[in-house]
């Protein structure tokens, strides 16, 4: 690791005054000091925000939202008991990621900003636009059995490896941000870039940016219900997803009324599968109906490498998150979050 | 715990670890837990090229580094008494200790940074800036040109059958072929391989972990060209092994360079993401099985060959083959290897070497014969159970697998087990598969010494440069010690992992146990010996004159065996002789006649449970029962976790172990626990170990076969079995992960 | 604040003692500060990048990976390493079960996983029920595979310390296996 400035921010305006070239952000450095171990990412000053006071805060809105505070930890948010009943599907997705001492440490600002897991990223001795914007994608011909099945460009095939951002993204959540510039909002959908011809640019942030919290509208807590986060990974727990869904209904009658769905690990974002959405909405529930949404939803999927797996196996989980979200939430978040060893209710298997 | 359980010490007793409350407190220490004064931090830079050589290193921007000392590369490392490739014996391995600018493979040393701080170093190192000249690297199995090895494993034949393999196909009623492929696998111990390395002129201390105190030892004394006596390793507590530690490697050894270099101690921890490659692994295979069975499952041909990797600079070929030469009856069984070279780092021996990869397409083998003959997998297997050694036709030391499959079975259920697949669902529409596998390991034994004193105040000291990495020697070598002079456990004082000490073997090859327990054993004989002849030379002992009766020793007494009620305690005894202690040595080593006569060998069944998402594939084994016979259990409560140990191995075989290797770069891309996946917790709800009874005379005078290893074989092919039995899908291609089941 | 380029002055409550130290750089992490600096050895580094858990301890009361924190960010915390578990010579209720459910074998992932194991209690989601302390419990990987051992161990020691007349010490914790 480079040697670094260090400066302990006490107030948002501080650390944005703090911030320059070169310079960034600390929250809790679960997944930065990483980077900087494995010399991906070598900056130059750290701006410490960890003390600044008010910014762990999780506050319900007048308007009936809530505003997650950007320092809110993983573990703290996801037992929150308010929280988690209002927002299930990102209270399992939340405790379905990483181990629970990351949880503990991890910030809700820091999860949504958390870099690709791509081995090509990682390793320094590869070529990769990220690291190196023009130096090419060593992922491309290489091991490629997890990388993006959508919205990938021939300069980087990386996947967003968050699960808390893949429910976020469903339900319409906003990234509240300060920066020299002054306060602004994008809908955290918006929030991260596809790699288009510039993978090195994975955010809209501008720089010296910083995420002060994340707030989920009003409405979606209608979705509390009839909600899930499924995950498929390649160990029970402590592994990152093969690929996710989150699935959110309103049910009215026999007709569901509002769906939502997002996929987590299939690209350089949550893909947020509105067309699937829109199949669904006014609609009676069918196995038919939602293999036509899980169709829908990976209408645009090509293997970018040794993955064609991953599209019918995207598609498969989207209709099983819409399944298990019909069939209701469960009352408390299971043992094994997001697993599909989870308990799900009888019957709610083909 | 009852009291009794704590302190009843001796053979047979479960009884918790002596060295618990040390592990449970931070107090035991490790090697890097070891701060000699003035020392310094040492890292390596490793090579991001599998082939070529290093042309550029830039020394001067590591020196700059605020709190760098110095930067070892082949330009200033110290010159070594013998080049490390030079190989006194097919075991010492060939080493990279940058004695020239040479990459034979992805992450081999190539300079070592060393500093005030450890942060220090660690920048240095990354400082080095490597420029290579890099040729392209050949990675793949099969990718080179094959050819058959020397030998296999440990120093075994290559080839190895009995009977016409040709012959047997012909006269088979049915007849199967299918290829297995096992990926590459690194040990990982949680504990990277470290030296905390301190000169003094020509002698050198060092803390490391190693499994072969005395092996080390002299390695380095060749190396550095110094006696033996000089070098003193210092190991109590070894963080996990595997076999990666039973030979010292490159890393361990540049730190001890690295403070000959510098003049001051120096500690060098390996990083994580460098154990790919210059610290051992097993390599990939390739195996075909053939068999051919008459019409009742009687096997009439068993044929195993065998593909691996071996690396382009030395030999080690995973002996996937040896399974097959004692484990099934067949008219007929051939053998073979085959290896090609590569550009990877010197495989080496893995837990079960040879046997864990071997036993998985054995036993899946095995499971699709029996599809193909209509019969019950447990049965195809007592059909062919093999009454004597099938290849030498020698009787077996002690065989109880009869007993394993029944208990196990039993245990398990496994007498509801629908025979076609695709057959059980759990209440949440899970598929649900039965599979089983026979565990087998062989009971071999080194050699080894120990030292056994009794002394004056009652008491006893033990002594040999054994080495726990976690299967128990602390505290089942006090068992037998205690058992062997008659003394309460809390009376005897044991000292091992110090190279100082008599030389314990290896603590490998599920040996450590039956070799350094044997030598506890002979020496306690010893000294007890010793001070009988005290007594019963001496007119004023109530033993005068035994000599012909002879004596036992008993709660720190010598009694008469023929009359126990004239008796004396050891410390009488020494106190009129006016000793203070007598001493004796003991060895423990196979014993060439009872080998040559009998095959030894542990057996086990495993039987296993596993839920399949019949659309997303994933798998979890949510049952295992292991049924296992090793001879005489010295510690169940030791024993039983060897075998749960084994047990998760092969869980991780069977579905989650695996390097992926870039082919274009010869760099392994998951060089991280995040990613080089092992189980967690969570991935094995529910184990069993039934501990079978058997009684071995022959295989050593305490009748001990080891278990560190056999808890892997038979596992991982009970899974891949369930996994069929599950889905009806038949993977061939391990580990078993979930995009090979969506088909 | 801006630190000096001289070193970062810190003090860490370390198992209740207060422990001052200048570290020369800021990139020094909190397991590196405990291990090399404070010579509380205790905590193990097994793979430097939050992946195996050998680090954990509690920060705050909470575990955490020392390895993914740095040392100067969490001046002024209070910090339980294995060290500071044991009351003199009697085990925490969490070693001893660990001991009498031989839930480990090399011993290397044992300090994390005694803390993880404390921290998950005084979480207090898993309760009894053993699936969920083998989810809350795989964050600490265990490579000789004592997992089972560590699971007995940590819903003994869960009833032990639920249990109303628990006395202090985990030596009365019958053996369940």
């Amino acid at each position: 690791m480079n040697r670094f400035d260090y400066v302990r921010a006490g107030s948002v305006a501080e650390a944005v005054a703090a911030h320059g070239a070169g310079a960034a952000y600390l929250a809790s450095g679960t997944n930065l000091l990483d980077l900087m171990k494995g010399g991906v990412t070598r900056p130059e000053r750290l701006v410490d925000i960890s003390r600044i006071s008010g910014l762990d805060a999780v506050e319900t809105l007048p308007d009936g939202g809530v505003r997650i505070g950007a320092l809110a930890r993983n573990a703290t948010l996801a037992h929150d008991p308010a929280f988690a009943k209002a927002y299930p599907a990102v209270a399992e997705a939340l405790l379905s990621g990483a181990s629970a001492q990351l949880r503990n440490a991890a910030t809700t600002a820091g999860n949504v900003l958390q870099r690709t897991r791509c081995q090509y990223f990682y390793d320094t001795a590869s070529a990769c636009n990220k690291r190196q914007p023009g130096a090419g994608c060593g992922a491309r011909g290489g091991a490629t059995r997890t990388h993006a099945i959508l919205g990938w460009s021939e300069a980087c095939i990386a996947t967003h490896p968050s699960d808390f951002c893949v429910p976020l993204a469903a339900l319409d959540a906003i990234v509240e941000i300060e920066g020299p510039a002054g306060r602004r909002e994008i809908p955290l959908a918006d929030f991260h870039r596809l790699p288009g011809d510039a993978p090195e640019r994975e955010t809209e942030l501008a720089p010296g940016e910083l995420i002060v919290a994340v707030r989920l509208p009003p409405d979606a807590k209608k979705f509390a219900a009839h909600s899930r986060y499924l995950k498929v990974r390649e160990r029970t727990s402590y592994a990152f997803a093969l690929v996710s869904a989150a699935v959110g209904l309103t049910l009215e009658g026999n007709r569901i009324g509002q769906a939502r769905i997002a996929l987590g690990s299939v690209a350089l974002k949550p893909w947020r599968a509105r067309e699937a959405e829109s199949l669904l909405a006014d609609q009676v529930p069918s196995p038919e109906l939602f293999a036509k949404a899980a169709d829908a939803a990976l209408a645009g999927a090509t293997p970018s490498g040794d993955n064609a797996a991953k599209i019918e196996l995207a598609r498969r989980i989207v209709v099983r998150a819409l399944t298990l979200a019909q069939a209701g939430t469960p009352a408390r978040v299971p043992a094994l979050p997001a697993s599909p060893f989870a308990a799900a209710p009888s019957g709610a298997r083909p | 715990m009852s009291e009794r359980m704590r302190h009843g010490a001796s053979i047979g007793q479960p009884l918790t670890r002596r060295d618990g409350p040390a592990k449970v407190t931070g107090a035991a220490r490790y090697s890097a837990d070891f701060h000699p004064a003035g020392m310094l931090h040492a890292v390596m830079a490793v090579s991001a090229i599998a082939r070529g050589r290093v042309v550029h290193l830039d020394v001067a921007a590591a020196e700059a580094h605020p709190g760098v000392v110095a930067v070892m590369t082949p330009e200033n490392a110290p010159t070594l008494a013998k080049s490390p490739d030079e190989k006194d014996n097919p075991f010492a391995f060939r080493l990279d200790l940058l004695q020239n600018s040479g990459v034979r493979y992805a992450n081999q040393p190539i300079g070592v940074v060393i500093a005030d701080t450890l942060e220090a170093a660690t920048e240095g190192a990354a400082l080095l800036s490597p420029r290579y000249e890099a040729e392209a690297p050949g990675v793949e199995l099969g990718g080179g040109e094959i050819f058959v090895p020397d030998s296999v494993g440990a120093g075994t034949p290559t080839e190895q059958g009995a009977g016409d393999i040709e012959a047997g196909f012909a006269s088979a009623a049915t007849r199967m072929e299918a290829t297995y492929e096992t990926a590459a696998q690194y040990h990982n111990a949680l504990e990277p391989h470290t030296s905390v390395a301190q000169w003094d002129g020509d002698r050198l201390t060092l803390h490391t972990p190693t499994q072969a105190l005395w092996i080390a030892k002299g390695r380095l004394a060749g190396l550095f060209g110094i006696p033996e006596g000089n070098v003193h390793i210092v190991s109590h507590y070894l963080g996990g092994g595997f076999g990666s530690k039973g030979f010292i490697s490159s890393p361990q050894i540049l730190g001890i360079m690295a403070a000959r270099l510098v003049g001051r101690p120096v500690k060098l921890v390996t990083r994580r993401e460098q154990m790919f490659g210059p610290v051992g692994h097993r390599a990939s295979t390739r195996q075909t099985l053939k068999l051919g069975a008459k019409a009742d499952g009687t096997l009439t041909a068993l044929d195993h060959h065998t593909l691996t990797l071996t690396s382009r600079h030395d030999d080690f070929v995973e002996a996937c083959g040896l399974i097959a030469r004692h484990l099934y009856a067949s008219e007929a069984i051939s053998t073979t290897h085959a290896v090609s070279r590569a550009d990877i780092g010197t495989p080496i021996f893995m837990r079960a070497p040879g046997e864990a990869p071997g036993s998985v397409a054995v036993e899946s083998a095995l499971d699709e014969l029996a599809l193909a003959l209509d019969m019950d997998p447990l049965d195809l297997r007592l059909k062919n159970y093999a009454e004597v050694e099938p290849i030498t036709h020698r009787p077996f030391s002690s065989k109880a697998l009869r007993e394993c499959y029944a208990q196990g079975a039993e245990r398990f259920g496994w007498g509801k087990r629908p025979k076609q697949p695709r057959q059980m669902r759990d209440e949440d529409g899970l598929l649900v598969g039965w599979g089983m596998g026979t565990a087998t390991y062989p009971a071999g034994m080194m050699q080894g010494e120990a030292r056994a004193t009794i002394r004056a105040d009652g008491t006893a000291l033990v002594e040999t440069a054994a080495q726990d990495m976690g299967q128990g020697a602390w505290t089942v070598l006090a068992q037998i010690a205690a058992d062997g002079l008659g003394l309460d456990g809390d009376r005897v004082e044991l000292r091992i992992g110090d190279s100082d000490l008599p030389n314990g073997g290896l603590a490998g090859g599920s040996t450590g146990t039956a070799t350094s327990g044997s030598a506890v054993h002979a020496a306690t004989q010893a000294a007890l010996a010793q001070l009988e002849d005290l007594a019963v030379n001496d007119r004023a002992s109530p033993l005068y004159g035994a000599g012909n009766a002879g004596t036992v020793a008993e709660n720190g007494r010598l009694a008469r065996r023929d009359d126990p009620t004239r008796s004396e305690s050891f410390s009488e005894i020494l106190a009129r002789a006016g000793k203070d202690s007598v001493e004796a040595k003991g060895t423990g080593a196979g014993e060439p006649a009872s080998r040559k006569t009998y095959a030894m060998h542990a057996h086990g069944a495993v039987y296993a449970e596993v839920k399949v998402d019949p659309d997303l594939g994933q798998i979890r084994v949510t049952r295992l029962v292991g049924a296992f016979a090793a001879g005489r259990i010295v510690n169940p409560r030791l024993v039983r976790s060897q075998y749960y140990g084994g047990m998760i191995w092969g869980v991780s075989l069977a579905l989650h172990e695996h390097a992926v290797l870039d082919t274009r770069s010869g760099r392994v891309m998951n060089p991280n626990l995040a990613e080089y996946h092992v189980p967690v917790n969570a991935d094995v709800p529910s184990l069993e170990a039934i501990l079978v009874e058997e009684h071995d005379p022959h295989v050593n005078p305490l009748g001990i076969k080891g278990v560190g290893e056999i808890g892997i074989t038979g596992t991982a092919g009970a899974i891949a079995n369930a996994v069929w039995h599950a889905t009806g899908t038949r993977v061939r291609d391990f580990p078993i992960t979930l995009d090979k089941l969506l088909g | 604040m801006s630190f000096p380029e001289t070193g970062f002055p810190i003090t860490l409550t370390v198992n209740g003692e207060s422990r001052s130290l200048v570290l020369e750089d800021a990139r020094v992490t909190l397991l590196d500060a405990l291990r090399e600096r404070l010579d509380l050895t205790g905590s193990k580094k097994g793979c430097d990048r939050g992946q195996c858990g050998a680090c954990t301890v509690l920060l705050d009361g909470v575990r955490i990976n020392a390895c993914l924190a740095l040392a100067v960010s969490h001046d002024g915390a209070s910090i339980t390493t294995i060290e500071g578990l044991a009351d003199g010579d009697v085990l925490h209720p969490v070693q001893a079960a660990f001991v009498d459910h031989d839930g480990f074998q090399c011993g290397f992932c044992t300090p994390g996983q005694i803390m993880s194991a404390v921290g998950l209690i005084r979480e207090g989601q898993a309760g009894d029920d053993p699936e969920r302390v083998r989810e809350g419990m795989s964050g600490n990987l265990c490579r000789c595979g004592a997992y089972a051992g560590i699971t007995e161990a940590v819903l003994a020691a869960h009833a032990a310390m639920h249990a109303p007349d628990v006395l202090p010490g985990g030596h009365l914790i019958e053996d369940a296996a």
